[in-house]
């Protein structure tokens, strides 16, 4: 259940919107879930939608409790 | 603190875990329920990196491997009417239904349409006016509102042969009919990722409610998933069951309100029946009533009275997490991903099908 | 540009077939063999070592970005040879036209031919032309066979010549041509600056035979990809290939192609690469002669031939687990889940 993937807003066109999904691979698509993307901005992208917002720190969360976790010890 | 590299990170999870693992006192099954984390957790050989007290249970997670035969059927019936193009995600391709698959279909030179979203499905009926463009609706809620907006599109564009066969599934119900099996004493929810992103977290909180379970919704890189573990065991160890969002950077509590609007106006809830699990009720999407000239089957009739599982297959036991691929009679003596005998082979994703490539 | 079209009478042997000859073949391939149109092409080998090939090329589109259908038909045979450790010589064309393929396409297709069998130093010395009705060819196939001579006898390179010990190398990155045709197909295209890397490899594995390296194996990855065809050696070698995946060098474009559409690009065609298994301590040398060249220039080591007698290619992930590569179970198919 599925595959989706960060890509970065480069044009928009009314409902949709032309996706750079990172090493020059563009294409278009739905941006009716994520309405108020600007260009420059990134979303996860399922079967040629828009499905969220993320940030371009995307990825980073797990490294960021494991060094919380280390931080404090395993039993808070 | 300096920055690491994967693996060390990786290795440093494994020592949390195994701290955590020891207070443990009874070792304890955590399931999936998304296809993409079968994948993953196959394909980065997680189950090697935990301790034997915790056991990783790959459940219905995956579309095509729920999909019941008399679906793959009806699409395969539909594929044999003149005049009808059917576009699909290439998930369907080598389903087996119960005398053919779409494969072979379009091998026989049926017109069969490998798509990447619904929008390309929406371009070929464009493009096509003197057909139907029948679009096979398989998915979760990751998927259903996309296809949601594309018939909402076709009904602004009076797009009138654009048609969908509505295959949806919802997560929900399933996991609390497994809850409901007593033979499986779950002790956690390896929760989807990306449907989350659709539904929230708060979805989550029906089941937690009402059966005091861990649920942490889990990325699909590696580092997420044995966090994820280690948030589940750190709630069993201290007695608790909520819900925690370990994919904060795709999911929030609330979800994405607009998809769930679309939901909500294109489609109604209907009991479905789950391969190898049988009738869930409200487990299953149509199309409703505003929108059911867009439902394929309103159109075309088609008959799949006979309809049949392979006999030996075990699928369904594989998909509730009572059995391993290994104990199918089937598994790599009959069944293979070059040629499945039920679902569970299909799909790159499919238990069957990551464990015969990762894991045999 | 001749708006002619390919028609039945083309392929019936008569006055049309003689004007196809004349007219388009001897213009783009012409040679002092293939210019006396006998029925056969006598040929002086001096070697006792020789090498044979055919394969057919039916891709579609027969136009894609980095080539066509006649480039690779060259390209596919002569790497071929060059994989057995020969100097590709002669090759044949047997060319079956559907009706109706453009006069234009057809000229564009044989100078893509002759211009690649120039660069790979081999001469079209025999061919045949056949015309079918519409429908029963997608534009045009093409076969060619092709024959060269062994370089180094010496060298006994086979795909159950792979030893404990030896390295594999991959000439460059992989996943190129599957990528770059994929991009062009209707319900799952996408837009990027990729082409296929379609290419004749012959000069650059004949200086890494000249290197005098032990080379125990060389196997072009085409379809099913790298990881096909480092199983079928696994199991012609009756060995474990151990590979590591942050070694396997690829492309930006074709990673992200593969991570929308559900990809791996050890799954992926390639048309312009070659694995090659060498002896421990030359693998340097390889390496270096093949970075030289223009087809060889990212060329990496990749991964080694273990002791282990259970064939089977294994691969450590980036995150450090393990897991079996299995072969392809056939086409790759694009999906959501």
């Amino acid at each position: 259940m599925c595959l989706a993937v960060p890509a970065k807003i480069v044009e928009i066109d009314g409902d949709y919107a032309k996706a750079d999904f990172g090493g020059g691979v563009f294409r278009k698509i739905g941006i009716q879930m994520v309405p108020d993307i600007k260009k420059g901005e990134f979303c996860l992208v399922h079967a040629g939608f828009g499905v969220e917002k993320i940030t371009k720190e995307y990825a980073e969360e797990a490294k960021g409790y494991l060094e919380e976790m280390l931080k404090h010890g395993p039993h808070e | 603190m300096a920055r690491m590299n994967e693996k060390e990170e990786v290795q440093k999870f494994r020592e949390l875990i195994e701290k955590e693992a020891q207070l443990l006192n009874h070792p304890v099954n955590l399931m999936e329920v998304c296809g993409t984390h079968t994948m993953a957790i196959s394909r980065f050989g997680i189950r090697s990196m935990l301790p034997e007290k915790i056991k990783l249970i790959s459940g219905p997670g995956c579309p095509v491997c729920v999909t019941p035969i008399e679906e793959v059927d009806r699409a395969i019936e539909l594929s044999e009417i003149d005049n009808v193009i059917i576009t699909t995600f290439g998930d369907m391709m080598r389903v087996p239904g119960t005398k053919t698959n779409l494969n072979s279909q379009k091998a026989k030179g049926k017109d069969i349409r490998i798509v990447y979203s619904a929008i390309d499905a929406l371009e070929i009926a464009g493009k096509n006016p003197g057909k139907d463009v029948i679009f096979l609706g398989i998915g979760f809620e990751t998927t259903s509102p996309s296809v949601g907006i594309a018939v909402k599109q076709a009904k602004k564009e009076k797009l009138g042969n654009f048609y969908v066969l509505p295959e949806f599934k919802v997560i929900i119900p399933p996991m609390e009919a497994l809850l409901s099996d007593r033979e499986l004493n779950l002790h956690g929810f390896i929760a989807p990722g990306h449907a989350s992103t659709i539904v929230g977290g708060k979805t989550y909180e029906y089941i937690t409610g009402k059966y005091k379970i861990p649920c942490v919704i889990t990325g699909f890189e590696v580092l997420d998933v044995l966090q994820a573990v280690l948030m589940i065991i750190k709630q069993v160890n201290k007695s608790e069951g909520k819900v925690e969002i370990q994919y904060t950077r795709a999911v929030r509590y609330e979800g994405n309100l607009i998809a769930q609007d679309i939901m909500k106006e294109v489609f109604v809830t209907v009991d479905s029946n789950w391969r190898g699990i049988g009738v869930i009720p409200g487990s299953g999407l149509t199309l409703n009533g505003d929108y059911k000239e867009f439902n394929a089957l309103n159109k075309y009739k088609v008959d799949v009275a006979y309809s049949k599982e392979p006999e030996e297959c075990r699928c369904g036991d594989v998909l509730k997490g009572k059995c391993t691929p290994a104990d199918c009679p089937l598994f790599d003596n009959g069944c293979s991903p070059e040629n499945p005998a039920g679902a569970c082979m299909v799909s790159s994703e499919g238990s069957c099908s990551a464990f015969y490539r990762y894991e045999r | 540009m001749n708006n002619e079209i390919i028609t039945l009478a083309h392929g019936a042997g008569g006055r049309a077939a003689q004007r196809l000859i004349d007219d388009y073949i001897k213009k783009y391939f012409s040679n002092e063999i293939l210019d006396k149109l006998e029925d056969g092409s006598v040929l002086e080998l001096n070697s006792k070592k020789i090498v044979m090939t055919t394969d057919s090329f039916v891709v579609n589109p027969v136009f894609f970005a980095g080539g066509d259908i006649g480039k690779l038909s060259i390209c596919g045979t002569v790497n071929d040879l060059a994989a057995m450790g020969a100097r590709p010589m002669y090759i044949t064309a047997g060319l079956i036209i559907e009706e109706g393929l453009e006069i234009s396409d057809f000229e564009r297709i044989l100078s893509s031919m002759k211009k690649t069998a120039e660069e790979s130093g081999v001469k079209i010395i025999a061919g045949d032309t056949k015309v079918v009705e519409k429908g029963k060819a997608d534009r045009i196939y093409i076969n060619t066979a092709g024959i060269g001579e062994i370089i180094n006898t010496a060298l006994n390179i086979s795909a159950s010549s792979a030893k404990e010990g030896d390295f594999v190398i991959i000439s460059g990155t992989t996943g190129d041509h599957e990528t770059a045709i994929l991009k062009e197909r209707e319900g799952i295209g996408f837009e990027a600056d990729i082409k296929s890397d379609c290419a004749p490899l012959n000069n650059m594995i004949e200086k890494v035979i000249n290197t005098g390296a032990q080379i125990s194996v060389m196997r072009d990855p085409t379809r099913g990809g790298l990881a096909t065809v480092l199983n079928e050696i696994a199991a012609a070698s009756g060995v474990e290939i151990k590979i590591s995946e942050e070694l396997i060098p690829v492309n930006e474009i074709v990673k992200s192609a593969c991570s929308i559409l559900g990809f791996e690009p050890v799954y992926m065609a390639n048309e312009g690469k070659m694995v090659i298994i060498t002896a421990p301590g030359d693998e340097k040398k390889v390496l270096e002669a093949l970075r030289k060249t223009e087809y060889g220039k990212e060329a990496a080591v990749i991964g080694k031939v273990t002791g282990n007698k259970k064939p089977a290619v294994i691969i450590e992930t980036i995150s450090g687990g393990e897991r079996i590569l299995m072969i392809s179970e056939g086409e790759n198919l694009p999906r959501i889940c």
